[in-house]
């Protein structure tokens, strides 16, 4: 018995082409996500993560390759019939987060649903779930100009999962995050996955990276290393110790 | 571990035992556990230095229980190292040894090295996770030492990048 992957990209490139010089920003990538992976994507500045998840959402014309998402061929897609698969399937957090300015904060977070087909008060009923275990429902009826970076940014990620995405993309979802913020989302992003949510994100955090099966490295738009996180040998109960040591 | 005992013994006299079940109590599960006899020992050392006394204490159908209580000599060691500044972390990384050293002689690929550290660090980032869920969140001094645990391991997982981007 096969599954049919979440993504499969084959050979992925994508050539920025600015004033002339070619800037190779991922050059050849594989990458197969199974359902229910979490798959995080690490690697320093440059590296091309960003356009890798972009082109994986669709939101970034690829030079060459393939793009499958959900078992459907997908780079060959117009814009248009990227945006309605998008809108299906695709729950995507950006870097810097984009909400719409002048929609409240719980209309930003409806309207994925509502526009997925949600009855309006099942979109509601999933926003005020959310927007709580974000800590934000009393943000609700905000703008999101009045929101702290990683206020926007906890919304970005309940507008992402508004409508159960077949996939998550998150790029860098904790980049504006104090560490109880990040707590939080990692909370969140820790229950969805266990209910099967697929999830593929790009991180420099440890935290939010060792929550991932896999890991995969990039450097120079290639990569370097695709491998899951090995549990470490369980330490009996109570002598969890020799983690932190004091000199002294 | 002589600091700490003296630090636990300004306090109040004690046996080896209540010194090691302060310790436990004070920074959590994720400090570990000191050994007893480890604790036995530093504490004779510290008796032939002057720094602690031992009285025994007669107790009723078993061997005398040893207590000891911090000398003037002691409690000036204690204040000379509170009052001195502490070193900060030096980088004296065993995995860098490796790194450098070992593609030298033709057994390891540094590409791979990096690869598999850094995949042991996310797993150790995952257990001080585990940690940290289990942690009794009231004890303020074994959260912070779990986040500072986690915060040199962020630090070092950025610093494997560096090493990835120019050594690599
Ligand atoms: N729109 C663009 N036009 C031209 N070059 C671009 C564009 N976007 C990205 N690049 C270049 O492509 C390369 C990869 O960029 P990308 O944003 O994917 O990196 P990243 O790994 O996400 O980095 P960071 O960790 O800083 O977010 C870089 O060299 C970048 O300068
Ligand atoms: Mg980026």
């Amino acid at each position: 018995m096969t599954t049919t992957p979440v993504i499969k990209a084959v050979g992925l490139v994508k050539i920025y082409q600015t004033g002339g010089l070619p800037v190779p920003a991922v050059r050849g990538v594989d990458l197969v996500v199974e359902p229910g992976e979490f798959v995080a994507i690490m690697g320093p500045s440059g590296s091309g993560k960003s356009t890798f998840v972009h082109m994986l959402g669709g939101l970034e014309t690829r030079t060459s390759g393939e793009i499958w998402l959900d078992g459907k061929r997908a780079d060959t897609l117009s814009e248009s019939g990227w945006a309605v698969l998008r809108r299906q399937k695709v729950g995507f957090v950006f870097q810097f987060f984009n909400l719409v300015a002048n929609m409240t904060v719980a209309d930003n977070v409806e309207l994925p649903a509502l526009l997925g087909g949600a009855t309006p008060r099942h979109a509601r009923e999933r926003r005020e779930y959310l927007l709580a275990e974000l800590g934000l429902e009393e943000r609700a009826g905000a703008a999101p100009g009045q929101l702290s970076g990683g206020e926007q940014q906890r919304v970005a990620l309940a507008r992402a999962l508004a409508n159960h995405p077949r996939l998550l993309l998150a790029d860098e979802p904790t980049g504006n995050l104090d560490s109880r913020n990040t707590r939080d989302v990692l909370k969140l992003l820790g229950k969805v996955h266990r209910q099967g949510q697929t999830i593929v994100l790009v991180t420099h955090d440890a935290r939010v990276a060792s929550m991932a099966d896999r890991v995969v490295s990039l450097l120079d738009g290639q990569i370097v290393d695709d491998a899951p996180i090995a549990r470490l040998q369980r330490r009996p109960a109570g002598t969890a110790g020799d983690i932190v040591e004091l000199h002294g | 571990m002589r600091l700490p005992l003296l630090a636990l013994l300004a306090k109040e006299p004690a046996h080896g035992y209540e010194l090691k079940q302060a310790l436990e109590v004070t920074f959590g599960s994720a400090y570990p556990s000191p050994n007893i006899g480890q604790i036995y020992v530093t504490l004779g050392r510290l008796e032939k230095d002057g720094f602690v006394r031992a009285v025994d204490v007669e107790q009723s159908n078993r061997p005398n229980k040893k207590v000891y209580y911090l000398t003037a000599a002691g409690r000036e060691a204690l204040e000379a190292w509170v009052d001195e500044p502490t070193e900060g972390p030096r980088v004296r990384d065993e995995f860098f040894m490796k790194l450098v050293l070992a593609p030298l002689t033709g057994i390891a690929d540094r590409m791979a090295l990096v690869n598999r550290q850094r995949r042991h660090y996310l797993s150790l980032m995952r257990d001080l996770d585990e940690l940290a869920e289990r942690t009794d969140p009231g004890n303020r001094v074994a959260r912070l030492l779990i986040e500072g645990a986690m915060l040199h391991l962020q630090a070092d997982l950025d610093w494997l990048e560096r090493c990835q981007e120019d050594l690599t």
